[in-house]
């Protein structure tokens, strides 16, 4: 009984928690990669376009709220999701045109295109405050629990409880839905083929008839779609604050290098590994032992690192990485 | 390497190949010449030829005077010579990879020197380049699919035809062609040039790099696309061999043409034993 208690609270804690935190940063990460190996730059307005993707969401979930469309249990954000994800690829594209095609045609090294993208990221970043402020901003409706501790009590009548909140479940499905779609994407459609391929070699790509400007313009349309569907996941299962997902940009390049950049497979498994590391490392617990090892009575709470050291936690994995392995887990390419 | 502040060292290393404008110099006054609506259509000449082709890399020095290659149908034609002779410098000029200031690349009769690289693809040429030559981190069918992206019709035949050349891509069709060895790596790059089913096949030094053995067998396999009608326009390094098999060779020196003939009259010729096949 103790043994199922410890792993209740083990997984109410840090198990669920992390796999949907997890689930969220795979879905940033798997963006960055994307631009990385199409068009060879790290994206550091990624975050800033998460939050933009976001706030448009936000934006049509009051306005169906205000006319009192709703999606059941399920949070309207979910329908309002599809109009963020146009809106987020409009700014993109817009972005594109104006800005990145020029360094694209003068075959600019990537190094420069970072500090272009870090230019665009502090216009998305002035762009999403402007319009919906730098507070924090709640959009979550509908039912809040898919399990409720009580619930979880009665059902199994255990002392510990196990809650999952709706966002969470939410997050996790949605995940392996839009995971699933890429990787058959990208693997099985002639488009999706032509994409890798220009990514591996592009002047054989235009020797093969590849359009490369079709190429860069379905990836912007692809992370458009990433960037707004996790950051509005991050948004219901946290809260939207602009300047939250600016701090994001740490944990989601960490997993993207983790992974490999450049590696679809890599960045779901750099995303997963950063997350569980970030909660474990900085969750307490005390609780877990008090089961596990009754006799053994910590004095402090068997807490690693407090909650406000969680960015140490992806810096330091980083550091690791790029110091031992610079191309990551999953063979990507060295930063 | 053209000294812009921007440049990147992506792909393979060889900017000609996505060079955007065609053929033709800017601003040069010679490269009008043959064009306008009245374009010549020689109709009696070789099924490709570069003609008189002077010219270089972007407004660099000419690196080419003169030079005239041709090939016909079902051909194979050799570039042989020595280091820096401009040997691949005059193939990339045929599939129009560099200025060419003055003389004309003509298919079929139809002039095509000012057409930029992906559109002479679209014409029926096919070019494998020496190195970078194939997709990596993609399997052996989607370099082949990759070759065909142009088509639109059903390329599974082509597929099988490549296969039945090349049996070893067959076998190893869903294996990373990035994980293949050196001669394997040059059937994949070969294989997909023939993806577009092309008329015209150009080599850089398909040979270069593998070992003397897998060279011979390289070569068989070339024979045997040539006969299917395929022109085939190659440099060599491995200047006897490719004689050999060679139905035109030209050796080139300094970017024009030394000696020109058939291959067999090119291997027998003292002159050219004596300086270029070592006797």
């Amino acid at each position: 009984m103790d043994l199922l208690n410890a792993l209740v609270v083990l997984a109410n804690f840090v198990l669920i928690p992390a796999t949907s935190y997890g689930a969220q940063l795979a879905l940033g990460a798997l963006g960055v990669t994307l631009i990385y190996g199409i068009l060879r730059f790290s994206n550091f307005a990624h975050g800033d376009t998460m939050a933009f993707g976001a706030m448009v969401t936000i934006l049509f979930t009051w306005l169906f709220q205000g006319w009192g469309i709703s999606f059941g249990p399920l949070p309207t954000a979910l329908l309002a999701l599809p109009f963020g994800i146009a809106g987020t690829a409009l700014l993109l594209l817009g972005t594109d045109r104006a800005v990145y095609r020029f360094y694209r045609e003068q075959k600019a090294a990537p190094v420069i295109l970072v500090i272009v993208s870090m230019g665009v990221m502090f216009i998305m970043n002035g762009l999403v405050r402007f319009i919906i402020g730098p507070d924090d901003q709640q959009f979550a409706d509908g039912e809040r629990f898919i399990i409720t501790a009580r619930e979880f009590k009665t059902m199994t009548g255990l002392d510990e409880a196990l809650s999952i909140r709706t966002s969470q479940g939410i997050t996790i499905v949605t995940a392996v839905i839009v995971v699933a779609f890429l990787f058959w994407f990208l693997n099985r459609t002639r488009t999706g083929k032509s994409m890798r391929a220009y990514s591996d070699n592009e002047d054989l790509a235009l020797l093969s008839g590849i359009n490369p400007e079709r190429v860069v313009t379905i990836t912007w349309l692809i992370v458009a779609a990433l960037a707004t569907i996790a950051g509005t996941l991050y948004g219901l299962d946290k809260s939207f604050k602009p300047f939250t997902y600016f701090q994001l940009l740490l944990p989601i390049f960490a997993s993207a290098i983790v992974g490999g950049l450049g590696s679809p497979v890599g960045a779901i498994a750099g995303g997963f590994l950063i997350a569980y590391s970030e909660v474990m490392v900085t969750y307490a617990f005390r609780k877990v032992l008090d089961y596990l090892l009754p006799w053994y009575e910590p004095e402090g709470l068997v807490q690693l690192l407090s909650t406000d050291y969680k960015f140490a936690v992806s810096f330091s994995i980083l550091v690791i990485v790029l110091l031992f392995k610079p191309t990551g887990l999953f063979k990507g390419k060295s930063v | 390497m053209t000294g812009n502040p921007w440049q990147d060292d992506r792909g393979n290393k060889d900017r000609s190949i996505t060079k955007s404008s065609g053929a033709g110099g800017s601003g040069d006054p010679v490269r009008h010449r043959t064009m306008g609506s009245g374009a010549p259509r020689v109709t009696d000449g070789p099924f490709l030829i570069g003609d008189n082709m002077t010219g270089g890399y972007g407004s660099g020095a000419d690196i080419l005077h003169g030079c005239t290659l041709a090939v016909d149908p079902g051909q194979i034609a050799v570039i042989v010579g020595p280091n820096g002779a401009g040997k691949s410098t005059a193939m990339k000029a045929v599939f129009g990879m560099l200025n060419v200031r003055s003389g004309a690349v003509r298919l079929e009769g139809e002039d095509i020197t000012h057409l930029t690289p992906q559109d002479r693809v679209a014409k029926g040429m096919a070019f494998v380049p020496q190195t970078h030559n194939i997709f990596t981190s993609m399997t052996v069918e989607e370099n082949l699919e990759m070759g065909a992206f142009l088509r639109r019709d059903d390329i599974g035949k082509t597929i099988a035809q490549v296969y039945d050349l090349f049996p070893i891509l067959g076998d190893k069709r869903r294996q990373p062609a990035g994980e293949l060895s050196g001669g394997q790596r040059q059937q994949v790059a070969v294989g997909r040039a023939l993806m577009t089913k092309p008329r015209v096949l150009m080599l850089d030094e398909p040979t270069a790099g593998v070992s003397p053995i897998v060279m011979d067998e390289l070569f068989d396999r070339i024979i045997e696309v040539a006969r299917t009608g395929i022109s085939i326009l190659m440099v060599e390094q491995n200047a006897r061999q490719a004689l050999e098999i060679a139905d035109r060779g030209y050796v080139l020196v300094q970017g024009s043409n030394a000696f020109t003939g058939t291959g067999e009259e090119l291997l027998s010729n003292p002159d050219v034993r004596a300086s270029f096949l070592g006797g």
